[in-house]
């Protein structure tokens, strides 16, 4: 307490008891509950973060030896970025990351517009969530055979005359591309769509009477109270495509245009049996995450981020 | 289910209408129809003999304040209220000028900078009353702009929606369900309930010659007792007397609708019905002191309760009689169905 004029019943502070005293500074036994949750952190992800970290400045002798590194430390660094197969990796996994992101995005605005109108939402979302439980690899899989030259795909639109010859679209950058939009899609879908609705109808009302025709009112009310929330929705769903994995192997050609840099790194770590080399791949997926997602914060701080009701009630 | 069951008002330019009714007796409904934001089944909206209802609201430019503000919280107020004029395609210098007569007109002048965020409620309502002035639409919509202020401020702004009416003289439809906000604001009143017009009139033809049981009862006719009617004079049409018995006692009264059978229902508004030498007799129950006078509750035949002014004190537990003006007291056929 902090008044002015404390009453003479209230006890002064040295008076109270220590366990009083901390939880007066927010410290008390539900404090203790935290406890888990932070072990299970420092268990699983900063230790292995920490532990790897440190390994990828811990190169094997043959890799200092095989680069000539002067600071011997920075040898798996100084190997990744002097040969093109590996750091050609960020490149092909940006190629890969940073379209299906956008696409996805875009497909998802429109959509989430049309569906906050819906009554049966609920059945739509519950349609697009499969995707997400069926996992990448089980879409990767049925993507392999519904794609591929005797696939549905090809054979439809071969009967209608489309086309004559298979398209080829597994074992290369569209395969790929195709399964991320796939998994990817739900995801980004029901975050935006959870901005969409945020956004209070009144305000589109109060802009159609004033004279905004539909393309105006998504420019000038819609659009900039959405960019906040649609700027963590692309860092989410980019950091997710970026780190693509199984479609990659299963579906693309990962010893061309889909060896994404989280392919590199199983390699080194599984292949080459070099985990310091791995870790510091691993480092270096990292670091270009956090680049991009840096500079996507900062942009976002350039729109209003306040609340995107119009007013009380 | 219909929202809105044969609907027709005709508003000359100009006036300043309510739509006044309990929630969901489709006054918003109905001011959604003529803003745009809602597709009329059936019937047809005019302005000046066009026909407007296939419009999109962006094409029929009227103003509209809404209950919520729904000011636009990443512009600032400036732009708020210049965000009609810029849609109707006004240069920014022109409409930021113009914006700053309205936010003067609302006496905001000095926040036009500020994001509506850092408002307090009343000046956000006022910012949206800007908005929707600003473009001098033919008609302005208001939907329940005062509900969401405290009873203080509401009695301010009240006031100033009266004053920038005078000063604008803009043909306004203002939807409420505070019988005190459309009495003191609007030219005429429309009530409505259950989707339908119950009565079109004057604030003081409303207060005083309310045309149904339903519309008393929302006027503040509190004291509804049912009686038989045991003798008529004149005609029998509406403003006709009448003679009421209430339990043993006979009370003069005024029809003000025909009745064909004898039971009948005696409406008086508290304000009406004072202790009197004759008149119902009733029990005082309780006494509350209002500053210039006193508002009692009384035990009346049959268990009725009545609400009456005084301007004593009076015990619990004294037998009165109260009694209102023949021209005061209402009689009515019943509760619609």
């Amino acid at each position: 307490m902090s008044t002015a004029t404390p009453s003479p019943a209230a006890p002064r502070a040295d008076d109270l008891s220590l366990s009083r005293r901390l939880s007066l500074r927010g410290l008390d036994a539900i404090t203790l509950l935290v406890v888990p949750a932070v072990l299970f952190l420092l268990a699983l992800f900063i230790y292995p973060f920490a532990y790897g970290f440190w390994l990828s400045f811990q190169p094997k002798p043959e890799t200092v030896e095989a680069v000539k590194a002067s600071i011997p430390a920075l040898a798996n660094y100084q190997k990744f970025f002097s040969d093109p197969f590996q750091y050609e990796t960020i490149t092909k996994t940006f190629r890969i990351a940073l379209p299906v992101t956008i696409l996805n995005l875009l497909l998802a605005i429109p959509i989430a517009f049309r569906v906050r109108l819906m009554t049966r939402q609920r059945l739509l979302t519950t349609i697009l969530v499969v995707p997400i439980t069926l996992g990448t690899v089980l879409v990767a899989e049925g993507l392999l055979t519904y794609l591929g030259p005797q696939g549905w795909f090809n054979r439809t639109l071969m009967t209608i005359g489309l086309i004559s010859n298979p398209v080829k679209l597994t074992h290369n950058y569209w395969g790929v591309f195709l399964s991320l939009v796939i998994t990817g899609f739900p995801f980004t879908f029901l975050l935006t769509l959870s901005y969409v609705t945020g956004i209070d109808p009144a305000l589109e009302n109060a802009a159609a009477t004033l004279g905004a025709k539909a393309s105006q009112r998504f420019r000038e009310i819609f659009l900039p109270l959405l960019v906040p929330g649609l700027a963590i929705t692309f860092l989410l769903s980019f950091v997710q495509a970026f780190a693509v994995f199984p479609s990659a192997i299963m579906l693309g050609e990962p010893a061309g245009s889909t060896r994404v840099i989280s392919y590199a790194a199983y390699q080194a770590a599984f292949e080459d049996y070099d985990y310091a080399m791995a870790s510091a791949i691993a480092i270096i997926m990292g670091v270009v995450q956090l680049v991009v997602v840096v500079i996507v914060l900062w942009a976002r701080n350039l729109f209003y981020k306040g609340p995107v009701a119009g007013g009380k009630g | 289910m219909k929202a809105l069951n044969d609907v027709n008002l005709e508003i000359p330019r100009g006036e300043f209408v309510a739509l006044l009714g309990p929630s969901g007796c489709g006054k918003s409904t109905a001011l959604n129809c003529i803003a745009g934001l809602l597709d009329v089944t059936a019937g047809a909206i005019l302005l000046d003999d066009k026909r407007i209802d296939l419009l999109r609201p962006e094409e029929r430019g009227f103003g509209m304040v809404f209950q919520n503000y729904a000011l636009f919280p990443h512009m600032t107020v400036r732009k708020n209220v210049g965000f009609g004029l810029k849609m109707r395609g006004v240069g920014s210098a022109e409409a930021d000028k113009r914006s700053d007569e309205a936010l003067r007109l609302v006496r905001l002048e000095s926040q036009a900078a500020k994001l509506p965020g850092q408002l307090s409620g009343g000046q956000q309502q006022r910012v949206a009353i800007a908005r929707a002035i600003v473009v001098e639409p033919p008609l302005v919509l208001m939907d329940e702009p005062l509900s969401n202020l405290d009873a203080k401020l509401r009695l301010e702004m009240r006031a100033e929606i009266r004053r920038i009416h005078q000063s604008l003289g803009s043909t306004t439809i203002y939807v409420t369900h505070d019988q005190d906000e459309a009495l003191s604001l609007a030219d005429r009143i429309v009530v409505m309930r259950d989707g339908q017009i119950r009565q079109v009139g004057t604030p003081e033809d409303l207060y005083i010659r309310p045309a149904h049981l339903d519309v008393a009862e929302f006027m503040g006719f509190r004291n509804r007792v049912p009686g038989k009617i045991v003798a008529r004079e004149g005609d029998g049409k509406a403003g006709a007397l009448v003679t009421v018995q209430i339990g043993d006692s006979m009370v003069k009264a005024t029809l003000r609708e025909p009745i064909a059978g004898e039971s009948a229902v005696l409406a008086v508004r508290p304000d009406d019905l004072e202790p009197a030498a004759a008149g119902v007799p009733a029990t005082v129950e309780t006494m509350e002191y209002r500053g210039k006078e006193f508002v009692g509750t009384a035990k009346g035949p049959s268990g009725s309760e009545l609400v009456f002014r005084s301007h004593t004190r009076l015990a619990n537990g004294t037998a009165v009689h109260l009694a209102a003006e023949p021209s005061r007291a209402l009689v009515y056929s019943g509760m619609a169905a």
